[in-house]
């Protein structure tokens, strides 16, 4: 980085003659720079609900548990262990001693995390009565759409250092969820300390948190300042200085990332990638994401009802020319509901192979010799599982035309698709998902549940099969991981076999950076943290 | 005087309304609410939804939220961000000077280059210099913003060198909106690098959003030179023995400028429409980014207190526009 700092000052004084530094110093202090994508909603996770908010408020505050680096297992976070009673209903967490707060102009914290800051963090998006559940919003989505406030029966301070969470019925993903984001922990001495001097939604625009840095100076859509927090219980970061540098459009980020004004950059565009590769002093991190495209089938609808329909559609497709049409090298195809960076991701199912002859067969079979029209719906959207839902669509119309099916695509404003789609008014309809917790049942039940497929449900297939439902049912009441993935994996196999959806691709997670940048993990998650990430000197 | 000054200021009084209605209904007819915005692929169940749009006074008529909403901005309320939950004022109070301070750029840019240029074009009328003027101003006039800053973006900052990518100011300076605009907030603060840093990075953004009024400007200029030019005051004037440089200075362009300052009071609200795509290239956070990200989450509040803002601004500098016509021509009279 030194190196660019140089090249550009030399560029100026023989131009502009302008003694200004535009790239990045790491004289005095390491700063890694993050392009990022927009500004946060607020400082308060409990209530965001994208990423690049996730992104900000996963440096600042810390959770009960967390997930591993670059991982989906569950860890000691502010709890360093945990016990749960033999029924399953019954967490026991320890809470770490020493923990410190960060602090700011207006609050100096006067003792170390405890029990009180977890009961807050239950009861400020759990429960009415507390005075913070609508301060900023009262919209928990998160803590809502997990289901806790279903499955939570209490929530019990044994003392300073031990809390009790007791649930309604059993839960594998629970301590999965607890890992999350909108699980974040405020301070509740800071949070009482507001709501005495009248201030209260400073909580969460004025944010302390236990996390690694440390907000230092917030403007909106401009730039995010974070300072390493010197006390962070599981010690110092690496870089001194973490700067958000808020860039929306993804061909500047790359200028900016070529020129050295930032180190790392997140959702490059597709068409940059091969000049990305092989840009000196750049390098493209690449991994599957947790993620999921597809196009169901709504097996409410005729003819979508009958199975051999779904097979022989699902068969007429060209899935490696879509994939290496619109996808380019950043997706892979998919052949179960969920990603194969996914525990019992169920590696024996075998795709649907490309055959329009067999599709013709099998339609003739289903009584549709002569083909049938059907709508397929289109997002008017980029979705990180579907860069072009729209080309897409023309290539399946393409290719279904072949065998007899005519198809009219369709596309409405992404509100208003997500409403129609969850309601059931499409035929077929392309859609996807990116998993929240590093469970399997955060794809299976949320997309393919019988819960879901109700008018309004995330299941847009609408399929409710009892034999799946029940796998996917008795998988959730258990905690053994074997036993869980020989469940998953039977009800992968049920899956492909009704073919609701065709599936398209998982889309590969990009994150272009350059050279200098040590140790960066990607998130399965699509977040971007930077704990432990480096800098060369 | 006094008396245009009410009349135009009662001229506001249904404009404003009219704006209101506009801002108010326009973005009401784009199908979903943001709720339904921030629920994403999960989507959000309907007893939810209702009490969410509840909670945000969605639920009712559209008449009634239309009358609350009126009563709450003739109170200075202007509400708060569905989004962020800050008050749209101060998140406009905030983002404003950032579009200011570029708009002046791009103005003063344009306003330096464009009238000069205009008057030597028509000076200098069917020579080289009056074609290359008209030229260059039209294909100005037809640059698609977007495209036009990516193309500098990659030959001066990437491929050259020269300027910074995007931004206000070099990540490296800290500095603490006092004013909010970053020239003078650097010059407060004595720090001269940071002020060139923050100079340097309106250069490009600048010559985008100014690309456009520059060119409008030039035409008007010249076309309303050429037509003072063939007055019998210039001849007059010529036949006194008036050297040309003052006929031209004194006798035409004083006169020429009445149409001149008409559309650079039109270019104010062209720059904030131009501002909107440029602060997306150039990372600028000022209130075109703002409001452009309000449409995609369908943040109501913001649509609405921020399109009424820019609309009171754009109507105050057109007022001051018009009075500016009795000094520079004292023969109009604003009675």
């Amino acid at each position: 980085m030194t190196a660019i700092t140089s090249k550009t000052k030399i560029a100026l004084l023989c131009t502009l003659a302008i003694p200004a530094a535009f790239s990045v110093s790491n004289a005095a202090a390491k700063t890694l720079v993050f392009c990022s994508e927009g500004s946060p909603e607020n400082f308060y996770p409990g209530i965001n609900t994208t990423g690049t908010s996730f992104d900000v408020n996963s440096q600042i505050y810390s959770r009960i548990v967390e997930f591993e680096r670059g991982g989906t297992k569950v860890g000691p976070g502010l709890a360093e262990r945990w016990t749960i009673s033999k029924d399953g209903k019954e967490y026991t967490f320890f809470l770490r001693k020493g923990v410190k707060w960060h602090s700011n102009k207006n609050f100096k914290p006067t003792r170390d995390f405890n029990a009180d800051d977890i009961m807050f963090a239950f009861d400020r998006q759990w429960k009415e009565s507390n005075p913070y559940f609508k301060v900023t919003s009262p919209n928990h989505s998160y803590f809502n759409d997990m289901g806790m406030p279903d499955l939570l029966k209490s929530v019990e301070k044994v003392d300073d250092y031990t809390v009790k969470i007791t649930l309604k019925s059993q839960a594998a993903p629970f301590l999965a969820n607890l890992a999350m984001e909108y699980a974040g922990v405020q301070s509740k001495e800071y949070a009482d300390a507001m709501l005495k001097a009248g201030t209260p939604e400073k909580l969460d625009q004025e944010p302390v948190g236990t996390g690694a840095f440390m907000l230092v100076q917030y403007q909106k859509d401009a730039i995010i300042r974070f300072k390493a927090f010197p006390e962070y219980y599981a010690g110092k970061a690496k870089i001194d200085d973490l700067i958000f540098a808020i860039t929306p459009d993804a061909s500047v980020r790359w200028a900016k990332l070529q020129k050295g004004e930032c180190h790392v950059m997140p959702y490059p565009t597709p068409a940059d990638l091969d000049t990305m590769r092989k840009t000196p002093g750049i390098k493209v991190m690449e991994q599957p994401g947790l993620n999921i495209g597809f196009l169901a089938y709504n097996v409410t609808k005729k003819p979508f009802d009958d199975v051999r329909v779904r097979r022989a559609v699902s068969m007429a497709i060209n899935k490696k020319s879509i994939i290496d049409a619109v996808y380019l090298s950043t997706g892979i195809a998919a052949k179960n509901p969920i990603p194969p960076t996914q525990w019992s991701y169920n590696n024996a199912t075998k795709d649907d192979v490309y055959d329009p002859e067999g599709a013709k067969k099998l339609l003739a079979a289903a009584g549709f010799a002569n083909g049938f029209k059907t709508d397929m719906w289109a997002m008017p959207v980029q979705r990180p599982y579907n860069p072009n839902a729209r080309r897409i669509a023309e290539l399946m119309q393409a290719d279904l035309a072949k065998v007899g099916v005519t198809v009219e695509i369709k596309s409405f404003e992404w509100g208003e698709y997500r409403k129609r789609m969850q309601n059931g008014e499409h035929q077929t309809g392309m859609m996807g998902w990116t998993g929240d917790n590093g469970d399997p049942d955060n794809f299976l039940t949320t997309q393919l549940g019988c819960d879901a497929a109700k008018p309004g449900g995330g299941n847009v297939t609408k399929w409710c099969y009892k034999p799946f439902e029940d796998l996917i049912k008795k998988a959730v009441a258990i905690t053994d991981q074997a036993e869980r993935t020989k469940l998953y994996e039977k009800a992968q196999t049920i899956f492909k076999d009704q073919a609701p959806w065709f599936s398209i691709a998982h889309a590969v997670q990009l994150t272009p950076m350059r050279t200098e940048v040590i140790d960066f993990k990607q998130s399965p998650f699509g977040r971007h943290t930077f704990y432990g990430v480096d800098i060369k000197e | 005087m006094f008396r245009f000054l009410l009349t135009r200021i009662s001229l506001v009084i249904p404009t404003f309304i009219g704006m209101t209605l506009v801002a108010f209904f326009l973005i009401r007819l784009v199908p979903g609410d943001p709720i339904e915005a921030l629920a994403g692929e999960r989507g959000i169940d309907a007893t939810r939804h209702a009490a969410l749009l509840v909670e945000y006074g969605l639920d009712k008529p559209l008449l009634t939220q239309y009358g609350l909403y009126i009563g709450r901005v003739l109170s200075g309320d202007l509400g708060r961000s569905i989004v962020t939950h800050e008050t749209v004022i101060n998140e406009f109070l905030a983002l404003f000077p950032a579009t200011i301070e570029l708009a002046l750029c791009a103005a003063l840019f344009a306003l330096l280059i464009g009238i000069p240029a205009g008057v030597i074009a028509a000076v200098n009328r069917n020579s080289i210099f009056d074609h290359g003027v008209m030229g260059i101003s039209l294909t100005g006039y037809s640059m698609p913003i977007f495209w036009w800053g990516l193309l500098l973006i990659l030959f001066f900052s990437v491929q050259l060198g020269w300027t910074p990518v995007s931004g206000r100011i070099a990540v490296i300076h800290f500095i603490e909106p006092t004013t909010g605009f970053l020239l003078v907030d650097t010059l407060l603060e004595s720090d001269k690098a940071a002020f060139w840093s923050a100079a340097a990075h309106l250069i490009l953004p600048t010559i985008v959003l100014g690309t456009n009024p520059l060119a409008t400007i030039a035409r008007m200029t010249r076309s309303a030179m050429l037509e003072v030019l063939g007055e019998d005051y210039i001849r007059t004037a010529r036949a006194k023995g008036l050297s040309p440089t003052r006929v031209v200075a004194l006798h035409a362009f004083r006169n020429a400028l009445i149409p001149v300052v008409t559309v650079v009071g039109l270019q104010i609200g062209v720059l904030f429409t131009g501002a909107i795509l440029t602060e997306t290239i150039f990372s600028w956070p000022g209130v075109g980014k703002w409001l452009i990200e309000a449409i995609h989450r369908r943040d109501y509040p913001v649509l609405q207190g921020g399109m009424l803002l820019l609309g009171v601004i754009v109507m105050t500098v057109n007022l001051l526009v018009d009075l500016t016509y009795g000094i520079i021509n004292p023969r109009i009279r604003h009675t």
